[in-house]
């Protein structure tokens, strides 16, 4: 009883010991990394130029790379091939049509040496060497009219850049914390909410659906009454893609004689027979011959017993296509 | 809490439903009482017995016969989709949930919605490491392998994109909630908090104040995110509903910062810096940021507010039986918290009663809602409302435009009409 005790005691203060409470060992994991190393990943730039390598480039250098790797989709002059456009749009924020580009919405333009280094051209991104981000930069500011023709662009100038939607941004809403305050206020009303007449303001034009996605039933599940219901429960029979799958049908076909019988003939001699299906299955797998002539029907041993009695039953029911 | 109580004929009892299934007729003269008992098994319907089917008769396939596993044929047409003529190329693109065709609150791996920037990469997760330096102590480059050894949690969140039913701001666009709501996804995410790895690094807690995460995609998207959400709830995920994340939802190694707008649970995740202010990246300044009428943009409008929506019946369906009983069901949210209650309304919000909500009602996650309703075959305008723990009410979208206009492509949380027609048609509308 004193022994158990003690052992007790021992355990429990064991179990209480710094040396199993002590920091958990996961901090050892992972490994220092340098700043050389950090280089080749470390690409952000901040408003205030932080980040920004060492380099230079014009507009007019900018120009030649534009042309060659951005023309395409945004457009000789910035204004969209299809795509982003690039310039234009100042001053169109507040209308009904607001235009965003680089002109128009940026506040810093750092954030469009970042963007172009990091993630274009679109095909090809980080490809573009830093004085080559910085002429391209150049020249899409100059095709903003916000830098002159023959500006350079390096780390020290770039930041100094003035965009025109510079105060464009507020933090003045409530959706920048867990404990924001909303900005629009519902009630949980339950009855009687309105006195007036409640009218479908928008709905999607006649046909407009069908035009845009076709047939929208296909998008939703139907397992009966539908026209995708029958399409999809009218796939072939298991049987008969089992036939094609294992090669039956190079000697056999379904309602004429080959190299072996139809598949009909069979089924209508075996049609009173109650042990058809295990003579079959038993004459597939071992092979055979004499029943329909002296060809001889190969062992098929590679089809599995499950595979064997589907291809069977398909045969016995009249070897049905649909 | 189920106030909601069936009319005359009481609860449905399964026995009389055997075999009246798809016989409309019978299935509305049971509901509405009165023919109850002359109903039994088998009465009244054609009395030739059931037939056996080939399944019940012949072998199956054997076991394993597709190793992974994929769902049934017949659901071959359960996927996800791209909203036409919505974006430029396939690669910086949406692909939207099917919300229309699923149960409960977890969103199917194969069916996450999927929103990338530059394509898909192929990353090779023995290849793949995360840097976290900028204000620490002692910036370190962490492995797959490192990554899966750190003390992990898993917990069960929604993504939305902040752009979720960004086409509707001024008018109807698209005919379906695949395409309204979509851009909505639920799983139980399996990571390591990130709390844990700043600590790993020693993060500096006297200057740091943000930090940027950057994806290893073409796009090296960039987010910043708040310190003070870092510390509390972000996770540094690699599983998603118990396997390894998918391709197009950031496998090897993602951010999922709750609550928060999806853009900054950024995938393919190959670096966090810390640092003490705001990085202003083109995606929180050029997009992201909410334009209000005054030409001022919101900016670094993280949070997603309060929202929810019928998902059954919803836009495109058509309700076969023109009327009778139809479950209303679909999906509540909000990035504060819990759901508190949805009620909806069959009547275009003049008048609303409470769901049911499925349990456990999780922290930032969906939250399945149902409520019975007998269709009378009449028109009807179904709509959702939910309320958070917070107090806040979901707004309806006039509300919404009064304050924020219609041009603001995010945070779209208003509430959702659907219209059923007196045929049985459900559409979308706003009212």
């Amino acid at each position: 009883m004193c022994r158990f005790d003690l052992l007790v005691f021992a355990s429990l203060l064991y179990l209480c010991s710094a040396s199993l409470w002590a920091a958990p060992s996961w901090h050892g994991l992972g490994r220092a990394v340098t700043a050389a190393e950090l280089a080749g990943w470390d690409i952000d730039v901040r408003p205030d130029g932080t980040g920004l390598p060492p380099g230079s480039g014009s507009v007019a250098d900018g120009q030649r790379v534009y042309d060659e790797k951005c023309a395409s989709c945004h457009g000789t002059f910035g204004e969209s091939n299809d795509y982003i456009a690039l310039a234009g749009g100042v001053g169109s924020l507040a209308s009904e049509s607001p235009q965003r580009t680089v002109g128009s919405k940026l506040n810093y333009a750092t954030t469009l040496w970042d963007y172009i280094y990091r993630a274009m051209p679109f095909n090809d991104s980080k490809s573009l060497s830093a004085n080559e981000v910085y002429a391209v930069t150049a020249y899409v500011l100059n095709l903003n009219e916000l830098v002159p023709a023959d500006t350079v662009l390096d780390q020290s100038s770039l930041p100094k850049v003035a965009m025109p939607n510079r105060d464009g941004f507020t933090l003045d809403h409530g959706m920048g914390s867990q404990t924001g305050k909303a900005d629009v206020v519902n009630t949980a009303c339950m009855q009687n909410c309105t006195s007036t007449e409640i009218k479908v303001t928008s709905e999607l034009p006649a046909g407009f659906t069908a035009q845009m996605y076709g047939d929208i039933q296909t998008h939703f599940r139907h397992f009966d009454r539908s026209p995708l219901a029958a399409a999809l429960t009218t796939t072939k029979p298991v049987g008969l893609t089992l036939a094609q799958t294992n090669g039956c049908f190079v000697c056999h076909d379904i309602d004429q004689a080959r190299v072996g019988p139809a598949f009909t003939a069979i089924a209508s001699r075996y049609q009173r027979d109650a042990k058809a299906t295990a003579a079959l299955r038993d004459k597939i797998r071992s092979g055979g011959s004499g029943v329909w002539g002296s060809v001889p029907m190969p062992p098929q041993a590679q089809i599995p017993d499950g595979d064997l009695l589907s291809v069977v039953a398909w045969i016995l029911k009249g070897s049905v296509q649909q | 809490m189920d106030n909601d109580k069936l009319p005359t004929g009481g609860r449905l009892s399964a026995a009389p439903l055997i075999g009246l299934g798809d016989k409309g007729l019978l299935r509305r003269a049971f509901l509405r009482g009165g023919v109850v008992a002359t109903l039994s098994v088998g009465s009244g319907v054609a009395a030739a017995p059931l037939a056996v089917p080939d399944s019940s008769r012949l072998l199956g396939k054997p076991v394993a016969n597709d190793a992974y596993g994929r769902p049934s044929k017949y659901e071959a047409n359960i996927i996800r989709r791209q909203s036409p003529g919505l974006t430029r190329t396939n690669e910086s693109s949406i692909a939207f949930t099917p919300l229309q065709n699923l149960f409960g609150t977890i969103t199917p791996n194969g069916l996450h919605f999927e929103r990338d920037h530059a394509g898909l990469p192929d990353l090779d997760p023995s290849q793949h490491n995360l840097a976290v330096h900028g204000l620490v102590a002692e910036p370190k480059i962490y492995s797959m392998d490192d990554i899966l050894r750190l003390p992990s949690v898993s917990r069960v969140h929604f993504i939305e994109c902040g752009a979720n039913s960004g086409l509707e701001w001024a008018n109807v666009a698209v005919p379906t909630v695949q395409f309204t709501h979509g851009m909505l996804s639920c799983a139980e995410y399996s990571g390591v908090l990130l709390s844990t790895l700043l600590d790993d690094v020693g993060i500096d807690l006297k200057r740091a104040r943000y930090l940027l995460a950057e994806g290893a995609d073409g796009a090296a998207l960039t987010r910043t995110i708040p310190l003070a959400m870092a510390l509390d709830d972000v996770l540094l995920v690699y599983a998603q509903n118990g396997e390894m994340l998918r391709p197009e939802n950031g496998y090897p190694l993602r951010l999922v910062v709750p609550g928060v707008q999806g853009v900054s649970s950024v995938k393919w995740l190959r670096r966090i810096e810390v640092g003490d202010q705001p990085w202003h990246t083109r995606e929180e300044t050029l997009h992201y940021s909410d334009l209000l009428p005054s030409g001022k943009s919101r900016q670094f409008t993280w949070i997603q507010e309060a929202k929810s929506v019928i998902t059954s019946p919803s836009g495109g369906m058509t309700l076969l039986d023109k009327g009778g009983y139809y479950e209303i069901s679909g999906l509540a949210w909000t990035g504060r918290g819990r759901v508190k209650r949805v009620d909806i309304s069959t009547d275009g919000g003049r008048n609303w009663r409470s769901t049911r909500l499925q349990e456990p009602v999780a922290n930032k996650a969906l939250t399945r809602f149902r409520a019975d309703w007998v269709w009378d075959g009449a028109p009807a305008l179904l709509q959702s409302r939910c309320m958070d723990e917070t107090g806040y009410v979901q707004p309806a979208m006039r509300q919404l435009r009064e304050v924020r206009g219609t041009r603001s492509i995010y945070h779209n949380n208003a509430v959702q009409t659907w219209q059923v027609t007196s045929t049985g048609e459900v559409r979308n509308v706003q009212v």
